[in-house]
């Protein structure tokens, strides 16, 4: 028998009894992140594939909801921020071993290329916002110019887009200290949700049907690469360490097992998988605004459980010997 | 352990929406530690008895911390965790603050504020109507501490002599009885154990690691690093244990079977020193004879270690002597046999030659240092021992449990009763209704102490004494390796209104007219007068701290030289004369302990290094340390009742008393017989805002008190539990 | 040549007996209920074939830290050139990447200000020529500090002379304390 047992009271705030860093506000900007990051790319391919009548939405619409999407994002990670006046500190620098500082210098690069891409397509997607905005000043040249640049801003969002949803996931995979997150997979995978989010957002959107269709079909072929990416990464961590196959224990029949198959796996996968196949197919079901709904749920729950189980697994744990909240009592 | 689930989502959202957005908060430039003004005094700890002198750090007058005084050979120039702790006891917010009264009105009885002068009369009031009641001689003391010495000198002024320290009867007085009947002189306090030099130590229950007295940690470390063989006997697998050669999970309650066994062995395999045994000793011949049937395959019957271990560790000691320590444990009351079991350890260093010798027991010196002078005390009106302790006439010291018993019935020939510094009911075992009787019964009960301790409640009057770093004490001056004197004093103003205990005495004294006992307007006067007689001055000791000085005498015996021992026949007595003159076997016997019944657990105890006893379970930086104690029971048990790691229950003894709820430590290092809670938990004073209702009591469990027959100990072993779950 | 910090802590001698972590939260005003240190006991075998072993544990002061990397904004950094890993408060947007990023979880959050707070090696007593708190209250005598790029120091020469472990140096992040067996 090992016992190995803290034998002083260790309580530190978001450390003990295990780490509790990042919750809700975290989960929701990677999700939002991911999910802007796929409306760039799905307005800019719908652009530049002239797809303006089989997809209307995307190619006019979607745009608009990139930035807003970022913004609440943006909202709740400086809402994460414990020293909140010195945010501005991650602009005064640029840490190139920092993730979260190439993260924040991304976001920069990211909301003017979205906002020009709102611009370039808000004439043709909200012709009533439009005229609004015109009776402002400069407004008119602005949106001209943008307008004449489209294709060029949608080259430009496309990279941006697959770099924003990509460094979600690396944002955690290169935390070596959290063997659950530390490998080559979250990126990749985190891009495909988002990418999903976004044509799940389409779904939602778009009264046209065809664009229905067609996103329905692309989001099948998401999920299902979003399937084998989550066999990977099951692999990926079950061939590691000891300490990788301690964090791949967590969801298999460790204590997150049914967070990770029941909810995000099944309600968030597989239902609206089956549910927008069953769409594709023709079947005219009253569900069909459940599949997508499922994928945004999925999307987040995704992130929730990247965040949960990615902070419990670690390189060490000890088991405190006495019951910390005893410690409450030194505010008396 | 607790995580995180799935269902819990939705809770954290809400709680965190509720609470909006965290504050938008800033900081200023973090301040390095001791960048302020800073300034230093010195001290001597008081967080337990070894007295090690420390320095008080304030920065911009706030208290910083405590460290070692770097002159202290004493303390190796370092304070033991609770040491460093100390400066809690100040900060601690649940202090006592004023004086307080007991009161009557139609509701019964509460505690009241009082002014010091209202306090003070009225103890005053008492002792006067005392002494014309009953007489002068019918006052008595429960101490433990220096402060308690102030009080003696007042009490014994008004003519009462009745004094006893729980350091006695529930702590070292077995072996101080057991060793003065052996060797003449006590081991005492420091112990004179000479560990850094010794090449074989054992430790016979002694958990030093656990017990955290600071010099005897230093100096077991300082043999580990020299490579020392080390044998510990415990039924429990402790820190000491841990660092052992040879650990000897004996039966508890056997050591007496061990002991003679080790003895056995060391004569009839002629590995005892000839010599030594033959120049110091009396006795040899009736010891032989008298342990020819404890042989190591009787002792294996008792206490369940293999007869070749007992060979082989008793033969490690040989080879090693005289530099061969078999300690002298210090708590020791444990099952009434205790003063003979002490002897039987004493005879075991005799048989190795180790008194005396170095990597044995040294010779401790202190400083010559004169007391101030005070005239001599009104001689006792009557012979207070022989009437509230009849039954122990080889007992040198008032016995605390007998004091306390002689303080209730119509007859109760102690009318007043001082309590300083102990908190009688987790310190003396099944004392409670004792206590209660006697607070019942006496005409005066008061309790000088500095925290609202369980003992408190029975008092007439609580008087609130400002803690050691706020006050002058008597000047260390402990007989050791090196003598050395050292100096307490103010580091911090009192905090409310509590008082020095000198003071409180003086104050009485005035009140009872006695103030030429107390000549003096500070305390401070006497420590610079006494140290002037030894060329120093408080000044001087106010930038020193601790002064050192030569030893005069040799540290150890020399080479064939003769001693005459204070012993009756000037020889170090295996056989003891006076012991068989009194009735007592004069050669030490074993009696096999009373076995547990079906589903009880012997109730193991002992010290957790980050507190002493109950005195710090409220200080808020040791509290923070080791918020409680938990019961550690063996796996095999805990799968036979089911029980689960971190779960709370409680014990309860035979007779059906409850413990608090305790939380559960699995653990091998416990004998599957046996549970073992730290001492000093399970306090049940609402004051005590930290420590209240937490962890378990020892003392609250003990129902079966086996008293030593020759001192008057309180054996505190013998006791079982058995667990009752929280329903 | 920058020193290499580190802390060698002998479990021979160790009791497990916490004064380390009380020293640190006197010297270093560290607020109630936030450990810096703290002591971690493993006990192995079964009764009655037992060891038992204390480690007073805390920052690594790797000399990869993972934790300096993970910061967006360079306010945790080594400080002048050596392992000592600090965190600048006014730098600090309390992002938390530095706690995730730290294998050993010996950082922590110090409410109510907002800024990462952890072991300091006790810099301000390095800078002095002193051992950090924890080492000097040690009562055992079991933990010593200095410079490992100096062959003379006692670290140096513990290592040398002595059989030792870092904690799970498969981490990659090369921790600095070490524990002498
Ligand atoms: N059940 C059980 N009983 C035991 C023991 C055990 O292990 N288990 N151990 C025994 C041993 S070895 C001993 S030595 C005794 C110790 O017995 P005690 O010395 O009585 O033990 P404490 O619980 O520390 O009680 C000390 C009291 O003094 C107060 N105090 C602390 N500092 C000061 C001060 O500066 N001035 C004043 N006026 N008061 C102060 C504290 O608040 C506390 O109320 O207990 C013995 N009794
Ligand atoms: N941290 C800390 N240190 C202290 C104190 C404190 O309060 N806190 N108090 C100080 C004081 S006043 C004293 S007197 C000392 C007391 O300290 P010690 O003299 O060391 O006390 P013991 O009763 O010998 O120690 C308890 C040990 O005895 C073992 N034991 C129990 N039953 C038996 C048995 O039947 N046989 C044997 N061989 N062992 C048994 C227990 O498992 C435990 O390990 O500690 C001193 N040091
Ligand atoms: S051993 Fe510890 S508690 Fe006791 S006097 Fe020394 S420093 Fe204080
Ligand atoms: S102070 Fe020393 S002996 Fe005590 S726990 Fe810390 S390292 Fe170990
Ligand atoms: S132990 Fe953790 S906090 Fe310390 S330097 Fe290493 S990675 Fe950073
Ligand atoms: S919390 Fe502060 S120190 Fe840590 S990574 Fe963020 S900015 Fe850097
Ligand atoms: S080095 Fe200093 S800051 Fe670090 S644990 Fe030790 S005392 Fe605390
Ligand atoms: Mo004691």
């Amino acid at each position: 028998m090992i016992e190995e047992i803290l034998i002083t009271a260790r309580d530190n705030a978001k450390v003990d009894p295990y780490l509790n860093i990042w919750t809700w506000e975290i989960s929701i900007y990677l999700f939002l992140g991911g999910m802007t990051a796929g409306m760039m790319i799905f307005a800019a391919w719908a652009v530049l594939a002239k797809k303006d009548d089989l997809a209307p939405f995307a190619s006019n619409k979607l745009a608009l909801w990139a930035p807003i999407v970022l913004s609440i994002g943006m909202t709740t990670l400086f809402l994460d921020l414990e020293h909140k006046l010195y945010v501005w500190r991650f602009y005064t620098t640029l840490q190139v071993t920092s993730p979260m500082s190439w993260g924040s210098w991304i976001l920069i690069l990211v909301y003017p290329v979205a906002i020009l891409q709102v611009l370039s397509t808000l004439r043709a997607g909200y012709p009533k916002l439009a005229q609004l905005a015109e009776r402002l000043p400069l407004v008119t040249p602005v949106l001209d110019i943008s307008e004449s640049q489209k294709r060029r801003i949608a080259l430009a969002s496309i990279p941006l887009g697959i770099g924003l949803a990509i460094y979600t996931g690396i944002l955690l995979s290169a935390f070596s200290a959290r063997p659950f997150w530390n490998t080559g997979i979250l990126g990749p995978l985190f891009l495909v949700s988002g990418l999903s989010t976004a044509a799940a957002f389409v779904l939602l959107a778009t009264r046209a049907h065809a664009e229905k269709l067609l996103f329905a079909r692309i989001d099948i072929g998401l999920i299902l690469v979003e399937m084998l990416l989550i066999a990977l990464f099951i692999v990926n961590l079950t061939t590691g360490s000891e300490a990788h196959l301690n964090a791949a224990r967590l969801i298999l029949g460790g204590e997150f097992t049914l967070l990770f198959w029941g909810w995000f796996f099944t309600l968030g996968l597989v239902i609206p998988l089956l549910i927008e196949i069953l769409e594709v197919r023709g079947s005219r079901l009253a569900l069909v605004t459940l599949g997508p709904v499922l994928v945004l749920v999925g999307g987040y729950l995704l992130r929730q459980v990247m965040m949960d189980v990615g902070q419990v697994s670690t390189w060490t744990q000890y088991e405190s010997q006495y019951d910390m909240q005893l410690l409450q009592r030194l505010e008396r | 352990m607790q995580r995180r689930e799935f269902l819990k989502l939705s809770g954290t959202m809400l709680a965190t929406a509720a609470a909006g957005p965290t504050l938008l908060s800033g900081c200023s430039q973090k301040r390095l530690p001791g960048s302020g003004q800073v300034t230093t005094s010195p001290t001597i700890c008081n967080i337990c008895f070894w007295k090690c002198a420390g320095v008080v750090y304030q920065e911009d007058g706030k208290p910083w911390k405590i460290v070692g005084n770097q002159q202290d050979l004493h303390s190796g120039g370092r304070l033991c965790t609770r040491g460093t702790g100390g400066i809690g006891a100040y900060q601690d917010a649940d202090r006592l603050q004023t004086p307080m009264l007991r009161v009557s009105n139609k509701d019964g009885q509460y505690f009241r504020k009082a002014s010091w002068d209202e306090a003070l009369d009225y103890i005053a009031q008492r002792m006067r109507s005392i002494e014309q009641k009953h007489g002068n001689d019918r006052l008595a003391l429960l101490s433990h501490g220096s402060g308690g010495d102030f009080f003696q000198t007042l009490l014994q002024g008004f003519g009462s002599y009745i004094y006893g320290h729980p350091s006695y009867a529930q702590c070292r007085g077995p072996r101080e009885v057991g060793f003065a009947l052996t060797y003449g002189e006590e081991v005492g306090s420091i112990d004179r154990t000479d560990m850094e030099n010794s090449r074989c130590i054992v430790l016979i229950g002694s958990h030093i690691g656990e017990n955290l007295h600071n010099g005897q940690v230093q100096t077991l470390s300082e043999a580990i690093n020299k490579d020392a063989t080390l044998i510990t006997v415990d039924p429990r697998f402790s820190v000491a244990a841990s660092k052992s050669k040879h650990w000897l999970p004996i039966k508890p309650g056997t050591d007496m079977a061990l002991l003679l066994a080790w003895i056995n062995v060391l004569i009839n395999e002629g590995l005892y020193d000839r010599d030594y045994v033959a120049r110091y000793t009396q006795g040899l011949e009736a010891l032989t004879e008298h342990v020819q049937p404890f042989n190591p395959e009787w002792a294996y019957l008792e206490t369940g270690l293999d007869p070749e271990l007992i060979r082989t560790t008793a033969r490690e000691m040989a080879r090693n002597a005289p530099a061969t320590l078999v300690h002298p444990g210090r708590h020791v009351t444990w099952y009434g046999d205790d003063t003979q079991r002490s002897r039987a350890i004493a005879i075991l260093n005799a048989l190795l030659g180790s008194w005396g010798c170095e990597g044995g027991f040294y010779i401790p010196e202190k400083v010559k240092l004169p007391e101030y002078p005070i005239p001599k005390p009104p001689p006792a009106k009557s012979d207070w021992k022989k009437i509230i302790q009849p039954e122990f006439p080889l007992s040198p010291s008032g016995i605390s449990q007998s004091i306390l018993a002689a303080c209730s019935g119509d007859n109760a020939h102690i009318k007043g009763l001082f309590v300083y510094a102990t908190n009688l009911p987790h310190t003396i075992p099944n004392s409670i209704d004792m206590i209660k009787q006697a607070a019942q019964d006496l005409d005066l009960m008061v309790v000088i102490d500095t925290m609202p301790a369980e003992i408190t409640g029975y008092a007439d009057v609580i008087l609130p004494e400002c803690t050691y770093l706020e006050r002058y004490d008597e000047i260390r001056n402990v007989a050791e390796r090196q003598p050395s004197l050292a100096l307490r004093m103010p580091a911090f103003e009192p905090r409310y209104q509590s008082k020095p205990a000198w003071w409180i005495a003086q104050q009485l004294a005035k009140r009872l007219e006695l103030e030429q006992y107390f000549p003096y307007q500070d305390y401070a006067e006497v420590i610079d007068w006494q140290l002037r007689q030894v060329d120093s001055s408080l000044t001087e000791m106010k930038t020193l701290g601790v002064k050192n000085f030569e030893r005069k005498t040799a540290m150890y015996f020399r080479e064939g030289e003769q001693i005459r021992f204070r012993t009756p026949s000037g020889k170090i007595e295996l056989y003891s004369k006076t012991l068989e003159d009194n009735g007592y076997d004069p050669l030490p016997k074993y009696t096999p302990p009373q076995q547990p019944p079906n589903k009880f657990y012997h109730l193991n105890y002992g010290r957790a290094p980050a507190h002493t006893f109950g005195r710090t379970s409220n200080n808020p930086l040791l509290f923070e340390l080791m918020p409680e104690n938990a019961v550690w029971i063996n796996p095999l048990v805990a799968k036979d009742w089911q029980i689960n790691n971190g779960e709370y229950l409680r014990l309860q003894n035979p007779e059906g008393t409850l413990s608090n709820r305790v939380r559960v430590r699995i653990t091998e290092r416990i004998r599957p017989d046996s549970v073992f809670i730290v001492h000093g938990f399970g306090h049940t004073s609402k004051s005590l805002r930290l420590a209240n209702g937490v962890g378990a009591s020892d003392a609250l469990l003990m129902s079966r008190v086996l008293v030593d027959p020759i001192m008057g100990g309180t054996g505190m072993r013998g006791n079982f539990v058995t667990f009752v779950r929280e329903s | 040549m920058p020193a290499r910090y580190a802390m060698v802590i002998d479990t021979r001698t160790c009791i497990g007996c916490g004064d380390c972590v009380v020293a640190c939260k006197t010297e270093n005003n560290v607020p109630a209920g936030l450990n810096r240190d703290w002591i971690v006991e493993a006990t192995r075998g079964r009764y009655p074939n037992l060891t038992t072993e204390f480690r007073s544990e805390r920052c690594n002061h790797c000399s990869h830290a993972t934790c300096v990397y993970a910061c967006p904004t360079g306010a945790s950094h080594y400080w002048q050139n050596t392992n000592i890993v600090l965190v600048e408060p006014g730098k600090c947007t309390g992002c938390k990447a530095c706690i995730a990023a730290c294998p050993y979880d010996a950082r922590l959050i110090m409410h109510p200000q907002g800024y990462v707070d952890k072991c300091t090696f006790c810099h301000h007593r390095v800078a002095r020529g002193q051992d950090p708190a924890c080492v000097s209250s040690c009562p055992t005598h079991c933990m010593h500090f200095g410079d490992l790029n100096d062959a003379n120091s006692i670290v140096s020469q513990l290592l040398d002379r002595r059989k030792s472990r870092a904690l799970k140096p498969e981490t990659g992040n090369q921790p600095n304390v070490f524990y002498l067996s």
